[in-house]
């Protein structure tokens, strides 16, 4: 195992199958020539070439479509966001033409491509800065939504988005990109889209988090630990599609479920993860599901309202304390 | 670019200093109509004849689909391109089959027949049935054929343009000598992905070709209602991009023009080509045309291309009066045998609906 920043095990998953195939190429605002705006492609158009690592115009709508068209004619095009706040300009092209045009063309052109950057909020920088767009994504058949919460699962489920013949909204984070971890290096390294990791096991109650929130999970757990309560810790890790039977195999053991997700609460992750628990093992709950998202508002700018407004491990752990009736 | 500079007083309210001017002399090419013979452009009467089949097939075609539109054999939106015929026949000349690349707006039937496309799998696609060329999940603005490297068949105003620079993209990258021409109607140039893609192509020297179908309309909105500057040949300018003006109802004045700026694409200069034509339907079927006058559309309908063809054919003697009869007479029935191809192809059965929307095979649909 090598210990690896975020952006290293990005980069080295891009790389890794950079060297593979030739008809992978990276595109973006400022990957090239600045190094990447959190430093993600560093070094790669030096390894690379400019060939195929690609600075564009601040046109996000239009580099994202002729990644669409390269992929339509046979390239396998990674385009980075510098934040996927900025892709809302260009979400007709993602919405309209890499989920919908194999359909409408009877299954004729593929999309082999990746669209990634970081999702979420990233601090003190107000309401447009700060937005999760998983649940918008994963409403869209057609796309898959993968987002990561550590160095290993980005280098592996990385490798398997950019090897995907299918396009794939991939969720990083800006908070994350300097976390160190353990990143395997087993060669070839993958990690099959679709299928959650159980971070920890335990009995008491099954807490679900994906991305930043999969930390206040852990954090929440910890604190359950010392009141002597087991919690098992889930990161789905690929929101679309969603690894049901791992969720309901630890809910039917549990019985009782928290769902950690900073998306806006209306109509996000957490609201399907809900609906789908219910469906599927009402007659083992013991209580309701219980979540924990970000406030119904946009993200305010002041440093004590970022913080009330984001999910905390304490929410975390008073939520589980809540369907564990300790309250 | 010269700059020069002047000592005057400056008008129009602007303050009473000196300045500069900056004076720049922009050139484009004009491709008027009746200014080609075929032996011009090098084509045989046989390829003549082609071409006035091409234009008829999709003449013939469109007139069944609106007569089998009224009789509910086709749902959705039905978009004729009756009229614009020389555009695609024109352009198809200039192409290498199997190597070059089209993608369209959704008024895509003649491209589509253009291209080779055959009139049984357009004709089953509109009856959404399962033989169509996208097999029944597009209809009439999705048409596609990876086989004639037709990339559709697009609904959404501009969402295409930015995906021909993508085709072009990829063959530059592969450097096979690709090129790719991508149809927008007049209405299109006002999307910000046609601004945004334009500057990309030229910066990146993509090999495509933007052809504007300016057919005067964008829906009931005429183009100098839309546009602040009419000259839609011009927009190229800003983006580094040759531009031209064609007279789209001369199909040799077409395909010149394609041919010259698919040279240029194959040399990596991308460019602008406004195409004048007109329209004779609705801009679909709904549409009560209220915007234009019966005047207006009945002087255009002398410009008809196709029938400027054959009055080009019979002038110069190229083919009898009686092979072009025949000729229709074979188009009538190739038209005919498409209805009767699509009706008894069988509509898609609902386990269809979750075929083609991954490439993976197990994807687990959510079902509750």
């Amino acid at each position: 195992m090598a210990e690896l920043q975020l952006r290293e095990a990005i980069r080295a998953a891009m790389v890794e199958e950079m060297d593979r195939d030739e008809d992978i190429f990276l595109m973006g605002e400022e990957v090239a020539e600045y190094n990447g705006a959190y430093k993600v492609s560093e070094g790669m158009r030096e390894r690379y070439g400019e060939r195929r690592v690609i600075d564009t115009p601040i046109s996000e709508n239009g580099f994202a479509g002729l990644g669409l068209g390269a992929a339509m004619n046979g390239l396998r095009p990674i385009i980075e966001f510098m934040t996927w706040n900025f892709a809302f300009v260009a979400i007709d092209q993602i919405i309209n033409n890499a989920a919908k045009i194999r359909y409408m063309s009877g299954g004729q052109f593929s999309f082999p491509i990746v669209f990634r950057g970081p999702n979420g909020a990233a601090g003190q920088l107000a309401a447009t800065h700060n937005t999760s767009v998983e649940a918008l994504y994963s409403c869209f058949p057609g796309l898959k939504v993968i987002s990561i919460s550590n160095p290993d699962d980005a280098k592996g489920l990385l490798k398997s988005a950019i090897r995907d013949d299918d396009p794939v909204v991939f969720l990083e984070s800006e908070f994350m990109y300097g976390m160190r971890g353990e990143v395997s290096e087993a060669e070839d390294y993958t990690i099959p889209i679709g299928k959650a990791r159980i971070a920890r096991e335990g009995d008491a109650v099954t807490i679900i988090g994906h991305n930043k929130s999969y930390w206040r999970a852990l954090e929440a757990a910890d604190m359950l630990a010392k009141d002597g309560y087991a919690a098992e810790v889930i990161d789905p890790r690929t929101i679309r599609p969603f690894d049901w039977d791992t969720v309901i195999h630890s809910v039917k053991k549990t019985n009782r479920c928290v769902i950690v997700d900073e998306s806006n609460p209306f109509a996000s992750v957490a609201s399907e993860v809900a609906f789908q628990i219910q469906a599927r093992a009402f007659d083992d709950l013991d209580a309701p599901v219980h979540r924990v998202t970000a406030k119904d508002t946009p993200a305010p700018y002041a440093k004590s309202l970022i913080e009330y407004y984001m999910p905390s491990a304490e929410d975390v752990y008073h939520a589980c304390r809540q369907v564990m009736y300790l309250n | 670019m010269a700059v020069t500079k002047k000592r005057a007083v400056a008008t129009n309210g602007l303050p009473d200093i000196s300045y500069e001017t900056i004076e720049t002399q922009l050139t484009f090419r004009h491709y008027p109509g009746d200014r080609f013979t075929h032996s011009d452009l090098g084509l045989s009467v046989a390829d003549v004849r082609d071409m006035y089949r091409n234009m008829l097939l999709q003449r013939r075609f469109e007139e069944r689909s609106a007569q089998m539109y009224g009789r509910q054999k086709i749902g959705g939106f039905l978009h004729l391109y009756i009229g614009q015929e020389a555009i695609s026949t024109g352009s198809v000349y200039a192409l290498k089959p199997g190597l070059d690349s089209v993608i369209t707006a959704y008024r895509d039937h003649g491209i589509a027949l253009a291209v080779g496309m055959s009139s049984n799998e357009c004709m089953a696609e509109l009856f959404g049935r399962v033989d169509g060329c996208s097999n029944g999940k597009g209809g009439s603005m999705h048409f596609f054929s990876k086989e004639k490297r037709m990339f559709g068949g697009h609904g959404i105003v501009g969402a295409h343009i930015p995906l021909a620079s993508g085709i072009a993209f990829a063959h530059k990258y592969r450097e096979d000598q690709g090129v790719c021409i991508c149809y927008i109607g007049d209405g299109a140039v006002w999307q910000g992905s046609f601004h945004e893609t334009l500057n990309l192509a030229s910066l990146y020297k993509l090999p495509v070709v933007y052809v504007i179908e300016n057919n005067e309309y964008a829906m009931g909105t005429a183009v100098d209602r839309a546009a602040a500057e009419t000259d839609l040949f011009k927009q190229g300018v800003s983006y580094a991009m040759p531009g031209s003006l064609v007279d789209g109802m001369d199909v040799f004045s077409v395909c010149q023009s394609m041919r010259d700026h698919v040279a240029l694409a194959r040399e990596g200069q991308p460019s602008l080509v406004e195409i004048r034509t007109y329209r004779y339907r609705g801009h679909s079927m709904s549409d009560p045309g209220k915007y234009r006058t019966k005047d207006e559309l009945e002087q255009k309908k002398n410009e008809d291309p196709i029938l400027r063809l054959k009055s080009y054919i019979l002038e110069n003697n190229l083919i009898t009066v009686e092979a072009l009869d025949v000729l229709d007479v074979e188009v009538k029935a190739e038209v005919s045998a498409s209805v009767t191809f699509a009706d008894e192809s069988p509509m898609p059965p609902p386990e269809a609906i979750y075929e083609d929307v991954y490439t993976q095979k197990d994807f687990p649909f959510l079902t509750h």
